[in-house]
C-alpha cells in the first residue's frame, strides 16, 4: 500500500537503508573538490583523499602513483560497500541490488568482445573490466565468433540471457554490430528493471521510474547524436530506443528522423525538463551536453534521498559514487598532465 | 432471566449480545489494553531501533541521544500496563441474579471500552513515535542540529498515547457494579 511502507519497510530494509545513508554522508563535497583541484601532483591528491573515506584504500599505495591506481582503489571501495549490502539483503532488495550490476556486466561483455576483435590479450582486457560486472566464464567470451555463439557458449548461464532474445543473429561481430548489440542489451535491461520496479510498487517505483526514464531518454539522445552520419537506418535507430520514458512514443518518432544536432535540440526543447538542459548550451555546441546530462542526473539522484523507506536510495548511492569516481579520474588526469585550467570543464559537484 | 424479557428485543442477535456475561467484555477489554499497547510499543521500537543501529555505524555519537526515541515507545507499553492494572481492580463479583442487570452490563461495557481506547491509542502512538524516531536517527547522523527539533515532533506524537490513557481512566471510573 503506497504511503504505509513506513510500517513494514524496516523489518528487512531498515538497517541497510541506514548504512547506505551513512555512506552517502561520506561522499565528497564541493569543499573537498576545491582542495583536490588545487593539488600540484598525484601525491597531494592521495594526501587529501586520505582524510576522506578513501583513506584506508589508498594509504598502502607506493609512490609514484598513477591515475589508474587511484581510480582502481576508489572503485574497490564502491565494490566493497556494494557487496557488504548485497550479502545482508533479503528479497526483493537483493534482486534490486543485483539489477544495479547488470549494466556493468553488459559493458564488460562489450569490452571483451571489442578487444578480442582488435586482437588484444584476454588477460589485459579482464583487468580493465569493471569489478561489479564480473561473472564466471567471462573469459570464454574471447572465443566466440558471432552473437549466436556468444549466447550459446557463455551468456545463456548469466543473468543477461533473457536480454538476448532480440539480438540473436548469425552475423559476424564487427564494430557497428557490437555497438548495436550493446544498445539492444541495455534497452532490454532498462525495460526489465523498469518492470521490476513497477512490480515492487510504492515510493520505490515512483522514484525509480523517474530515474530510469531519465536514463532511457538520455540514451535515446546519445544514440541519435552518435548515429548521425553513420550507416544506421532510421528503423534500426528507432529499434534501439526504450519503450518508456518522457520521450516515448512521440519524441522517439521525431528523434528517429533527426539528421543533425540542431534538429535534436528542436525535438528536445518541446519537453520542459530537457528544455532547461538544452538552453544552457548555445547553438552548435555539443561537448557540454554530456556534462549537462550528468548534472541533471546528479540533481535527481540527490533528490532520491529526500524520502525514506524505499530502495531507490541504493541505486542513487551507487550512481553518485560512480560519478564521484569519474570526477576523481578527471581531476587526477588534469593534475598529472598539468592542465589544471580544464579541471572545471568536467567535474560535477554534488553537495 | 426476567430482566431480558422486560427489555423485549425483537432480534435474536440483540438478545444474544446482552446474554454475554459482562465479565467476558471486561476481561477482553483488559487483555486488549495491555496486548495491543505492547504491540504498538514493540512495533515502534523495532522501526526506530533498526535505523538507529545502522546509522550509528558511520556516526557513533548519535546512539546515546537517540535512545530517547526508544524510551518514548517504551512509555507506551507502560501506559498499557498501568491501565490494565487499574481496570482489573475495577472488577467486582455480583450475585448471579444481578449479573444481567443494566447496571452490571454498563460496568462491563465501560471496562471493555476503556481497554479498547487505551489499546488502540497506544498502538498508533507507538507506531508514530517509532517512525519519527527512525527519521530522527538518520537526520541526526547527517546533521546534529536537527535532533532537538525532531524531538519536539516526537513529543507531540507521544501525547497521543497520553490522551488515550486519560480518557480510558475516566471511562473506567464509572464502572460501578450493582451493590449486593
Amino acid at each position: 500500500m503506497y504511503g504505509f511502507e513506513a510500517l513494514t519497510f524496516n523489518i528487512h530494509g531498515g538497517y541497510l537503508e541506514a548504512i547506505v545513508r551513512g555512506h552517502r554522508a561520506g561522499l565528497l563535497t564541493t569543499a573537498d573538490y576545491n582542495n583536490l583541484c588545487q593539488c600540484e601532483n598525484l601525491d597531494d591528491i592521495k594526501m587529501h583523499l586520505s582524510a576522506t573515506k578513501y583513506g584506508s584504500y589508498l594509504q598502502n599505495e607506493p609512490s609514484p602513483l598513477h591515475t589508474t591506481t587511484i581510480v582502481e582503489k576508489c572503485t574497490l571501495k564502491l565494490v566493497d560497500d556494494y557487496k557488504h549490502m548485497l550479502c545482508q539483503a533479503t528479497e526483493p532488495m537483493s534482486t534490486f541490488l543485483e539489477y544495479i550490476r547488470y549494466g556493468h556486466m553488459i559493458d564488460n561483455v562489450v569490452l571483451i568482445v571489442t578487444g578480442t576483435l582488435h586482437e588484444r590479450d584476454v588477460q589485459e582486457l579482464l583487468e580493465k573490466c569493471h569489478p561489479l560486472g564480473m561473472f564466471d566464464s567471462i573469459a570464454t567470451l574471447a572465443v566466440a565468433q558471432n552473437m549466436r555463439e556468444l549466447y550459446r557458449l557463455v551468456l545463456v548461464d548469466t543473468p543477461l540471457a533473457p536480454y538476448f532474445s532480440e539480438c540473436l543473429t548469425s552475423e559476424d561481430l564487427d564494430d557497428m554490430n557490437i555497438e548495436i548489440m550493446r544498445n539492444t542489451l541495455y534497452k532490454a535491461y532498462l525495460e526489465d528493471f523498469y518492470k521490476f520496479c513497477q512490480k515492487i510498487g510504492g515510493a520505490t517505483s515512483e522514484i525509480m521510474s523517474d530515474l530510469l526514464a531519465f536514463e532511457a531518454d538520455r540514451r535515446a539522445v546519445n544514440i541519435t547524436i552518435n548515429s548521425i552520419g553513420t550507416e544506421l537506418t532510421r528503423e534500426d535507430r528507432k529499434k534501439l530506443y526504450s519503450n518508456f520514458g518522457l520521450l516515448y512514443p512521440y519524441g522517439h518518432e521525431e528523434l528517429a528522423i533527426c539528421e543533425d544536432i540542431d534538429q535534436v535540440r528542436g525535438v528536445m526543447e518541446k519537453y520542459p525538463p530537457y528544455q532547461a538542459i538544452f538552453s544552457k548550451m548555445s547553438y552548435g555546441e555539443s561537448q557540454m551536453l554530456d556534462k549537462a546530462f550528468y548534472e541533471e542526473e546528479v540533481r535527481r539522484l540527490c533528490l532520491a534521498f529526500e524520502q525514506q523507506f524505499h530502495y531507490a536510495v541504493f541505486f542513487a548511492y551507487m550512481r553518485l559514487r560512480e560519478q564521484e569516481i569519474r570526477n576523481l579520474m578527471w581531476i587526477s588526469e588534469c593534475v598529472a598532465q598539468n592542465q589544471k585550467s580544464r579541471i572545471h570543464d568536467s567535474v560535477v559537484y554534488m553537495f | 432471566m426476567s430482566g431480558v424479557v422486560a427489555l423485549g428485543y425483537a432480534s435474536s442477535w440483540g438478545a444474544a449480545l446482552v446474554r454475554i456475561s459482562p465479565y467476558t467484555f471486561s476481561a477482553i477489554g483488559i487483555a486488549i489494553s495491555i496486548g495491543v499497547s505492547v504491540l504498538g510499543a514493540a512495533w515502534g521500537i523495532y522501526i526506530t531501533g533498526s535505523s538507529l543501529i545502522g546509522a550509528a555505524i558511520e556516526a557513533p555519537r548519535i546512539t546515546s541521544k537517540n535512545l530517547i526515541s526508544v524510551i518514548f515507545c517504551e512509555a507506551v507499553a507502560i501506559y498499557g500496563v498501568i491501565v490494565a492494572i487499574i481496570l482489573q481492580t475495577k472488577l467486582e463479583s455480583v450475585p448471579s441474579s444481578k449479573m444481567y442487570d443494566a447496571e452490571s452490563l454498563r460496568a462491563g461495557y465501560a471496562i471493555f471500552a476503556s481497554g479498547i481506547i487505551v489499546g488502540f491509542a497506544n498502538l498508533v502512538c507507538g507506531l508514530c513515535v517509532g517512525i519519527i524516531g527512525s527519521s530522527c536517527a538518520l537526520s541526526d547522523a547527517q546533521n546534529s542540529t536537527l535532533f532537538v527539533k525532531i524531538l519536539v515532533i516526537e513529543i507531540f506524537g507521544s501525547a497521543l498515547g497520553l490522551f488515550g490513557v486519560i480518557v480510558g481512566i475516566i471511562m473506567s471510573a464509572q464502572a460501578t457494579w450493582p451493590t449486593k
